[in-house]
């Protein structure tokens, strides 16, 4: 978190204390202020103003802090650093290093009252200027580059709030070198001097020119999405489902092989072991666009579900602030938060404590809009200093009992234009991911099958239906035979129930912990979906040939078709095993 | 120490009193009534002039001339190694007729977090002997696998089972030599009945020599409660991060610790949440469940096995549902296995280890290991759906083979899961029944599992015996 020269505000005492949330009496501050809480001075957050007293969500721990201790202002709202250095981090909630704290502390135990920059200050980068002096710059734009990590270049810009829209301002100095965060690295006309370092804050989104309608998948190797529920590169989707059904699976899945530039992974009230699997596993593996660690283009935010409330509702806020930075800088960024609900259930608790009128089951009336806010910070932009990127947010969602009815889920599927619903039943006999196809829904298929039909092939969205109908079809003759068994019906649907087995077994399954299986790139994604059209045509050919079903049920190359997402050379593999499943069913008659 | 008599109100579990000084939240406070008894309590929300007290004992013999005192600091757990076969009430004092405990520290029962920095991930396999859990639900060190029960269920009997037969197999460097094991079992709200029954198995058994019990019974005070399993964690981390024990943590019956949150919380007149617990439940539970792990550089480990009745054996009430978000898997007992005697009654399908993958497979536990769990897993779920089929059409009406996935239920549950409370298996028993069974299905139907495993360990002549039994039936 941000550490800024402090303006002199007058300081409060503490009037009460309960759990997170302490009241000040005599404090000077405005609504957002930081201020430092207490002898040991716990960073805490202003959230309510009435007279003299001021209501602060503390970011720590809060046991044996009485009544009477000092409340310090730093007159200055919630606020991230932002710089080099923000990649291969992971922060607590309110943006400190956790390697720092842990570091300073000299435990592996979160303590209380230490502070640290959100971005190393005596680090020294080497800086690229991209302008001469003389050059006309505007807000947003770029002066020069610094190599953040091997994957990423991070572009230096002009702080959007060092001008105004529309104005601009000449280089007046510029040098290459390398530079500390802190060190001005441009000078321009009107005195602004430039620093690698910005702040902004969290609560506030960067600004931009235009939203733009997004048109580019992001891409995520896993079939079912790019399949058939693909978000676009700037889109929100939400993942809701019960225990163990695979939102953080799904999230890991997606922060490993989405192909967006950057990641920014926020665990927002969960397990402190999920986060550790991250930080251990990133560093190893390879980004698949382009071959460098994982970890070289992500950000971390870990604030679990033992670490403090308050900063639980705070760091959705750090992540798409930092989100929105990488943004500016032309990049695409994908964010993932698990959960969403600890976030809203972080709301409910400090909404409770404040003795706020409750709304739904509890939560505080302000629930939509704050969701609404936060995915409106999502989308396809233009940017201020002309170039385009996106933030795409994917929010896990937790709801109570597994039922969707819930206010979090409901609001968000108001909001997001991706639906991945997580289903208990499937989870249970281990269907991974145990998205349910019926369920599940994309409002950006259409916009993207145009980038699909000239990168993969042009009849994507046809052979997508196909299995679309398919599935349909299994699901009516579902229900009948769970009442009369499956020999009662004619044959060919008890074929196209086979077929629909193989859409399910092998396409709309994928195991996320084989090695090859992990990753399906789309091209793979739709080879498999024409071999299983292969093994539906020859079938229902050798059908009406008159061959008896159970022959057809029965030849040794077609359940190879559960085998091609295990295989890493699958073009020739998929070859051979659509000329066998042709040449055996034929050989049938 | 100032002395206070003070109070206001009493309402509940709680005490209100005026102070003229500074106290600190969560502070701890003596109340001593006027018949000379001494409770114990914890700053709940303080406030100038006021604070709210939560009192443990219970609030009865309290009245408005009782004198309280506040101790300055937050509640404190006297830990040492000697804790080691001893028996202690709720709150942490010796109730087996013992010496006196001579703390070697003082730690807080409310535990910091650990920073997700310094933790280390978990993935070493602990054998329990169990085939449902080994094989299928594999627990690993620093892992918190929860129990899902009912009343009246054997709950109790696995997690002793596990607790006596739990194991790891032997690290090949000689490192981690000198690890201990121990047990801590903390008892909250059970029968004495109950309680017994754990006792005379850690006699038995000569496992209380390595283990520490806390017990807080049905008719002890229900806000103690709220102090046990925090008593219980800060013992077991002193143990695992400060003498290297692998700690097994059993936390038992965690319905009715929420229960007594529930209370406090309708004493407060806080806004309920869902179904009258506290809208802070997730957050309370997760600072109990998530102080299982292991931490790097640090030898021990806690791993926790809490058991939690599910009421009404729904698992979408909150208690459940909300133990499910934080811990990392269940292990659900089952009425319907149990009344037909499997022993141990563990359903596996919506049962579930989220650190299985990390612990099993070559040199942790077996190559083919995840294979044959998520093969049986896929054949047990369809062998259980035909079930509902065949009592509508009967089983001439299905296929072959559908007819052998129900042949396969119905061995997976009588070779399988039904091995005894006594039974101890090792994985390698586990995973070759498993291999067994797998073999009644053919060769094509095991695509979960890679081919070279196939080769390997699949039963040729158990197949073909079915295969010519089917096609001799089928003729
Ligand atoms: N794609 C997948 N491939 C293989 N296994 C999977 C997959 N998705 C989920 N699983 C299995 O399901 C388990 C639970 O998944 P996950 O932890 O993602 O659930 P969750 O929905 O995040 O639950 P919670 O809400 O409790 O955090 C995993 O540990 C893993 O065993
Ligand atoms: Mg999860």
């Amino acid at each position: 978190m941000s550490q800024t020269a402090q303006s002199v505000r007058e300081d409060g005492v503490i009037a009460s204390v309960s759990g997170p949330v302490v009241v000040a009496r005599d404090l000077d501050a405005r609504m957002n202020d930081v201020v430092y809480v207490g002898d040991e001075g716990l960073m805490g957050e202003v959230i309510e103003i009435e007279g003299d007293t001021t209501t602060i969500q503390v970011y720590e721990e809060t046991s044996g802090i009485a009544p009477g201790e000092p409340v310090e202002n730093t007159g200055e709202p919630l606020s991230v650093d932002l710089g080099p250095g923000l990649l291969d981090t992971i922060y607590d909630g309110v943006q400190r290093p956790l390697d720092v704290l842990e570091d300073k502390m000299g435990s592996p135990y979160l303590d209380r009252g230490v502070d640290a920059p959100g971005i190393e200050l005596d680090t020294e980068w080497e800086f690229e200027p991209t302008v001469e002096e003389g050059d006309e710059v505007g807000r947003g734009d770029e002066v020069g580059i610094v190599e953040e990590t091997v994957t990423i270049d991070h572009k230096v810009m002009v702080p959007p709030d060092a001008l105004d829209e529309g104005e601009t301002a000449e280089i007046v100095s510029v040098e290459s070198g390398s530079f500390t965060v802190e060190e001005t690295v441009a000078e321009l006309d009107n005195g602004v001097e430039i620093q690698m370092r910005q702040e902004w804050p969290v609560r506030e989104a960067r600004p931009t020119v235009e939203k733009k309608t997004p048109r580019t998948p992001l891409v995520s190797g896993q079939r079912i999405l790019d399949g058939l529920f693909p978000i676009a590169k700037g889109g929100t989707a939400a993942i809701p489902g019960p225990f163990g059904s695979g939102k953080t699976v799904t999230q890991h899945q997606l922060a490993k092989y989405a192909d967006a530039d950057i990641i920014i992974y926020v665990g927002c009230g969960e397990r402190g072991n999920e986060m550790t699997e991250v930080i251990d596993d990133f560093p190893e593996l390879e980004d698949p666009s382009t071959g460098n660690p994982l970890m070289a283009r992500t950000s971390l935010i870990a604030n679990t579900s033992n670490m403090p409330v308050a900063a639980r509702e705070s760091c959705v806020y750090t992540g798409i602030t930092i989100a929105e930075f990488y943004r500016d800088m032309g990049y695409d960024v994908a964010l993932m938060a698990d959960s969403t609900s600890r976030w809203a259930e972080a709301m409910r608790e400090i909404s409770s404590r404040l003795e706020e009128m409750p709304g739904e089951e509890g939560y505080p009336a302000y629930l939509a809009a704050r969701l609404s806010q936060f995915y409106e910070r999502a989308g396809y932009f233009e940017n201020v200093n002309g170039t385009e990127g996106s933030v795409s947010a994917i929010g896990a969602v937790s709801p109570p009992g597994g039922d969707f009815s819930e206010p979090v889920t409901q609001n968000t599927l108001r909001i997001v234009k991706t639906f991945w619903a997580l289903d208990a039943d499937l989870a249970e006999r281990r269907h991974f991911p145990s998205i349910n196809w019926n369920e599940s829904y994309s409002l950006y298929k259409d916009q993207l099958d145009p980038w699909f039909e000239s990168e993969v092939s042009d009849d994507w969205a046809e052979k997508r239906q196909w299995a679309v109908d398919i599935l349909d079809e299994e699901a009516e003759l579902q229900e009948i035979v769970q009442l009369v068994g499956k020999d009662a019906l004619p044959e060919d649907q008890q074929l196209t129930l086979e077929v629909a087995r193989y859409l399910r077994e092998a396409y709309l399954q994928q195991n996320a912990f084989h090695p090859v299986d992990t990753y399906c790139p789309p091209e793979k994604t739709y080879l498999m979906l024409t071999t299983i059209e292969t093994f539906h045509d020859e079938a229902f050919d050798a059908l009406e040939a008159g061959v008896p079903i159970e022959e057809i049920v029965d030849t040794d190359s077609a359940p190879q078709i559960n085998r091609i997402g295990v295989q890493e050379d699958y073009v020739e593999y998929v070859d051979e095993l659509k000329s066998e499943i042709t040449e055996e069913l034929r050989s049938l008659y | 120490m100032k002395e206070y008599q003070t109070i206001t109100e009493i309402s509940g579990p709680l005490v209100f009193a005026e102070v003229d000084e500074a106290i600190g939240y969560d502070e701890i406070v003596e109340i001593e009534t006027a018949q000379g008894e001494t409770l114990r309590g914890q700053v709940l929300e303080s406030s100038d002039g006021v604070v709210a007290i939560q009192v443990f004992e219970g609030t009865s013999g309290i009245d408005q001339h009782a004198s309280v005192r506040f101790l300055g600091e937050t509640m404190k757990m006297p830990v040492t190694e000697d804790l080691l076969g001893r028996v202690l009430d709720g709150s942490g004092r010796p109730i087996d007729g013992g010496p006196d405990i001579v703390p070697e520290e003082r730690q807080d029962i409310v535990g910091a977090a650990i920073n997700p920095y310094s933790r280390e991930y978990p993935e070493e396999f602990i054998e329990t002997g169990v085939s449902a859990i080994d094989g299928m639900n594999t627990l690993v060190r620093g892992q918190k696998l929860p129990i899902f029960s009912s009343s009246g269920q054997p709950h109790s009997e696995l997690a002793m089972q596990i607790a006596r037969q739990a194991s790891v197999p032997e690290e090949e460097d000689g490192e981690g030599e000198g690890s201990e094991f121990a047990v801590i079992f903390g008892a909250m709200g059970i029968t004495a009945e109950e309680a017994n029954e754990f006792m005379e198995d850690f006699e038995r058994t000569g496992a209380l020599e390595r283990s520490v019990v806390f017990m807080n019974l049905a008719d002890d005070p229900a806000v103690e409660r709220t102090v046990t399993p925090r008593m219980v964690l800060t013992t077991a981390e002193y143990l695992a991060f400060e003498k290297d024990y692998h700690v097994l943590v059993i936390l038992t019956d965690m319905t009715n610790y929420c229960e007594a949150l529930r209370e406090i919380g309708a004493a407060r007149e806080e806004v309920p949440g869902r179904r009258g617990y506290p809208g802070y439940m997730y957050t309370d539970l997760a600072q109990l469940y998530e102080r299982a792990g292991r931490i790097q550089g640090r030898e021990g480990s806690v791993t926790q096995i809490p058991i939690l009745t599910m009421p009404g054996d729904d698992d979408t009430h909150p208690i459940p549902d909300l133990t499910g978000y934080i811990t990392e898997g269940q292990i659900y007992v089952d009425p319907d296995l149990n009344s037909q005697g499997l022993q141990p009654p563990v359903n596996v399908l919506p049962s579930l280890s989220r650190l299985m993958d990390d612990g099993i497979g070559e040199g942790l536990t077996r190559e083919d290991h995840a294979d044959v769990s998520d093969q049986m897993y896929a054949a047990y779920a369809e062998g259980e759906d035909l079930r509902d089929l065949v009592n509508i059409v009967g089983r001439e009406a299905l296929s072959e083979r559908d007819n052998k996935y129900l042949d396969f239920a119905d061995r997976f549950e009588a070779e399988f899961i039904d091995q005894g409370f006594e039974t101890n298996r090792a994985l390698e028993e586990t995973l070759d029944i498993g291999w067994e069974l797998l073999s009644m299905l053919p060769k094509e139907e095991l695509n979960r599992v890679d081919e070279e495993f196939i080769e390997t360990y699949y039963h040729e002549d158990a197949s073909d015996a079915d295969n010519t039994e089917a096609e001799a039936t089928a003729d």
